[in-house]
């Protein structure tokens, strides 16, 4: 290995030039549209009273974190997105199991389910609030119905398509179809578990999101309606970065989980 | 000697909304204990589905099962399955793979641990027990699954083509492997197989089966007398050829 060619030198070095100019690149356009906006805020080129400057938003962050207040938004967010990307990925593993159970059951609620998964669930947010209330619970059942029939769906169809002969495996070994899912099903589809899981956490942050527009006394979703209902441009922006963020780093936490499943197999 | 396995004119079709198709039609044998017996027939002739009636996984729709005496009834656990791949779960070891049909039955018991472990000892797997099965090679793979089929110890072993997925090379080095370790293990096996010289190097008799609906065109006994009777020895002896071309006959006889 000490002996590395002429050849693969020269590709090693190219690769490593590669990433590099991927990685600067990506940095670079941060930066660029950052110092523009500055710059065209500052010069009046374009209104910050409308359109904020990255410097006013670090100031509003800062000045939020200083009276703690920004906390509890991120908090109240993050708690909901988790508790309803949590319910969800209960449910939707409970139902598609039955689902997998009776080939009848899931032949009979299948249009149910395609009508509810496109249904646009911002519709729904309203009802919810008439049922439930404005309460957390409103804007959690809003945050799980944006991913839960599409998570139902993908989750039964992967369930579906595993190997029949590996589950025929278990019939020759004399197992029932208890035996043929805890032993076969879902074992095998944790990946599918997984990348599904990756999917709805995005979903769930979307319809907290939306629950938190109409039904909320704190939140980032409460904080992005009522400084565009006053006019506070930076806290709307900031807001929105700080979602962002989050998105990322929910993200990340699942891609974790995923390599670390990985890595035990 | 009294037999293992007396079929009786055994008969199944498939239905879809399309209509029935015809898969086995009067289809009667009986095998012999230590008796290995290969089924061969043109491809998609129906003898996977004569399998799958013997193991108990379908239901024939005529016709009379009996296995040691009494009627076939359903899941007999004196019958043991070797299915066309290996299907070793790769999130467990191999050795977890080995005693699956024990977990699924409720009894892993010391015993039956101490008899998987003696068993991977016993075809040169003991080093990769707590490996996954990624990290074996066709052949290795192969015996681990033999010897999950043999964990329960079964009277009766079906084979369903279980080398015709692997490459030919290897496919010659394990079918001789496992044919070997099954004649020493004195068990009746019945072994479906669409490749010829696969069932002339390992059976005692090969049935042959005609197109669908299958029906039994003839049984031909094979004997060889050779010193030292291993499917690769068959496969150079003067008879296989003459073995080969009867049952090539039998089966291209109405074409």
């Amino acid at each position: 290995m000490n002996n590395i060619s002429h050849g693969q030198k020269l590709f090693l070095t190219r690769l490593r030039r590669h990433r590099l100019i991927v990685r600067f690149a990506r940095v670079l356009i941060l930066v660029l549209f950052l110092v523009l906006w500055e710059i065209c805020a500052d010069t009046g080129i374009i209104d910050s009273f409308i359109f904020s400057s990255p410097s006013r938003i670090a100031l509003c962050f800062w000045e939020m974190v200083s009276d703690r207040s920004i906390f509890l938004h991120i908090g109240v967010t993050l708690y909901e997105t988790i508790v309803s990307f949590l319910l969800v990925t209960l449910f939707s593993i409970l139902i598609a199991v039955l689902l997998w159970y009776s080939r009848k059951l899931s032949e009979i609620l299948e249009p149910y389910l395609v009508v509810l998964n496109s249904l646009p669930k911002s519709a729904l947010a309203p009802l919810l609030i008439v049922w439930l209330g404005a309460t957390p619970t409103t804007i959690i059942v809003a945050g799980m119905s944006v991913a839960i029939f599409g998570s139902i769906m993908n989750l039964y169809t992967s369930f579906t398509t595993v190997d029949r002969e590996k589950i025929k495996l278990i019939y020759t070994l004399h197992g029932t179809r208890r035996h043929a899912l805890f032993k076969v099903v879902l074992p095998s589809s944790v990946p599918a578990v997984i990348s599904n899981m990756k999917v709805n956490i995005g979903l769930c942050l979307v319809g907290v999101v939306i629950g938190e527009f109409l039904a909320a006394r704190n939140g980032l979703g409460y904080l992005i309606i009522y400084s565009s209902q006053v006019f506070k441009m930076d806290w709307l922006i900031m807001s929105i970065v700080l979602l962002c963020i989050m998105a990322m780093a929910l993200y990340a936490v699942i891609g974790a989980v995923e390599k670390l499943y990985e890595k035990r197999f | 000697m009294e037999p293992i396995l007396k079929l009786t004119n055994v008969s199944y079709s498939y239905h879809t909304p399309d209509g029935e198709t015809r898969a086995l039609s009067d289809i009667s044998f009986t095998l012999i204990p230590g008796e290995f017996t290969a089924v061969v027939g043109p491809s998609g002739c129906g003898k996977s589905t004569l399998l799958s009636l013997i193991a108990g996984l379908m239901k024939p729709e005529s016709g009379s099962m009996y296995l040691g005496g009494m009627p076939l009834t359903e899941n007999s656990s004196k019958i043991g399955y070797m299915l066309q791949h290996d299907h070793l779960f790769e999130w467990r070891t191999v050795f977890r793979n080995v005693v699956l049909g024990a977990e699924i039955r409720g009894k892993v018991t010391p015993e039956i641990r101490a008899r998987a472990g003696h068993l991977l000892e016993q075809y040169g797997l003991e080093r990769f027990a707590r490996s996954r099965p990624s990290e074996l090679s066709g052949g290795m793979r192969q015996r681990a699954a033999l010897s999950r089929t043999l964990l329960l110890d079964p009277e009766l072993l079906l084979l369903d083509e279980p080398f015709s997925a692997l490459d030919y090379q290897t496919r010659l080095t394990v079918s001789d492997d496992i044919g070997q370790i099954i004649r020493r293990s004195g068990k009746t096996a019945l072994l479906v197989t669409h490749d010829l010289s696969e069932a002339v190097s390992l059976s005692d008799r090969v049935i042959v089966l005609s197109k669908r609906p299958a029906s039994i065109v003839r049984i031909v006994p094979v004997e060889f007398s050779l010193e030292k009777d291993t499917p690769l020895n068959r496969r150079n002896a003067p008879e296989f050829k003459t073995y080969f071309n009867e049952i090539w006959k039998e089966l291209n006889r109405d074409e």
